[in-house]
């Protein structure tokens, strides 16, 4: 396979925090200078390891936030889960000047590329908003005129990420939407939706059939389940709907991927 | 590359003995069951689902859903590791081995690819497959195996990185050389051994 020796082997490398920055109470945005950084295309993730002084390791996934035109400063945005290993340290112990030790990027499929073109619905439940907005912030970056929608469901307001960067994005683009919907708590005055994505949410949002639109879902399982299904029962095709899912069949965490 | 480097204030939670013969290397023990998979999951309907094994092969074979019933069964009890790092123990299955299923065609073939509803392939030499190291199965912890985890059925090869395990398999084709499947031609290793840490391209 032509690939094969073209990427040759997925090293380790060593990068330095220049920055971390919270998004919500649970999330933290951290990023690396990675010398070593061969570059990546939106949507991808890295694996990252830990090693503690005695030897042990532990090892998970992290999708990327950053687009590729940001290298070699790649972002990650982390959520932090109460029984995780991996990510309370990331989202509390790690700071500025530490090293990190992470190896990719990895994923060719949940990607997306300005060229490759749209329309294109996103379609985020909680974190699963990190690798779409990579895709969202290189369509900017390569001058995109792509049409984008962005249907992004969170709990409550203080639990969506990147909240000003996408009303700020929205603003300044006339080809994109971002759509909202809080399923628990909603401020006074909210316009959004007020309930957890269903057929007619999905009715209203997602592009007509007939323009063949490329559609990412990423969010908790049941999330991605239902969306996927509504897209593939109004007609979408399901080979032009990507999926990327964490947590188990019914609810819970996500550390990482 | 970096030897002798830590993490600066980071601890871990240490395994049990027990576990760490249990775990491949890089694993952390998963007691629920994630999904993962690259679209939305198909739904064929059992009156028009078959699995066939075909490609090269002295004839083709075909079971419908009531035929593949008549199979003998097994249940299994194994240990699965998933790339994206979680493992699962003593899961419980049932199906149909794939050493009673080959053993209905002949075949010079060294190679297979599973072929699977919503487009999915996943290859394997056929020593992998053969030797009671692999199954078709349909139930999961005594229940029809559910849609998101691959039901009406998926092959399970616990012995490889759990992508290997096709969910919603339709099929085998039998290759005389290898050709990779869907994962192994996006970055992902070609074999998928989880004690040898086979994740990707080059490990």
């Amino acid at each position: 396979m032509e690939g094969r020796t073209l990427l040759g082997r997925l090293s380790w490398q060593l990068g330095e925090v220049v920055a971390t920055r919270p998004e919500t109470a649970r999330t933290k945005s951290i990023t690396l200078d990675l010398p070593g950084w061969t570059g990546h295309r939106a949507g991808q993730h890295v694996d990252v390891r830990l090693t503690a002084e005695d030897g042990y390791r532990a090892e998970r996934s992290y999708s990327i936030a950053s687009p590729p035109e940001e290298a070699p400063r790649v972002t990650l945005t982390v959520e932090r889960l109460d029984d995780g290993e991996v990510s309370p340290y990331l989202t509390e112990e790690l700071r500025v000047g530490d090293k990190l030790e992470l190896r990719g990027p990895i994923g060719g499929y949940f990607v997306w590329e300005a060229e490759i073109g749209g329309p294109l619905l996103l379609v985020a439940g909680g974190s699963g908003i990190v690798p779409l907005m990579a895709m969202l912030r290189h369509r900017d970056a390569a001058a995109g005129t792509v049409a984008t929608r962005l249907l992004y469901s969170s709990r409550a307001l203080e639990e969506m990420i990147y909240r000003d960067e996408l009303n700020r994005r929205m603003k300044s683009s006339a080809m994109l939407e971002v759509l909202q919907t809080l399923t628990r708590a909603q401020p006074p005055g909210w316009t959004g939706y007020s309930r957890r994505i269903d057929l007619q949410m999905l009715r209203e949002v997602a592009w007509p059939v007939e323009q063949r639109p490329l559609t990412f879902i990423c969010g908790p399982t049941p999330f991605v389940e239902t969306a996927a299904a509504i897209l593939v029962k109004l007609g979408h095709e399901p080979a032009r709907l990507k999926t990327e899912r964490f947590g188990p069949t019914g609810e819970k965490k996500h550390d990482g991927e | 590359m970096s030897e002798g480097f830590f993490s600066r204030g980071f601890h871990g939670r240490r395994r049990t003995s027990d576990l760490s013969e249990r775990l491949p290397p890089g694993q952390y023990l998963e007691r629920d069951f994630p999904v993962l998979s690259a679209g939305p999951t198909p739904q064929t309907p059992l009156a028009s689902w078959d699995f066939s094994i075909v490609g090269e092969v002295d004839q083709p074979k075909r079971w419908s859903w009531d035929a593949f019933h008549t199979l003998p069964r097994e249940t299994i009890t194994r240990d699965i590791h998933c790339v994206t790092k979680w493992s699962k123990l003593d899961t419980y299955w049932e199906g149909v081995s794939l050493d009673l299923l080959l053993a209905q065609v002949a075949t010079a073939a060294e190679y297979v690819i599973a072929f699977c509803d919503g487009g999915y392939t996943t290859n394997l030499p056929l020593e992998e497959v053969t030797g009671r190291k692999a199954w078709i199965v349909d139930t999961y912890e005594g229940e029809p195996l559910a849609s998101e985890h691959g039901g009406p059925a998926r092959l399970l090869i616990p012995h490889l990185y759990f992508w290997k395990s096709a969910k919603w398999v339709r099929g085998l084709r039998l290759l005389e050389k290898d050709e990779p499947g869907f994962w192994e031609s996006l970055g992902y290793n070609n074999h998928g051994d989880p004690w040898k840490e086979e994740r990707y391209w080059g490990d």
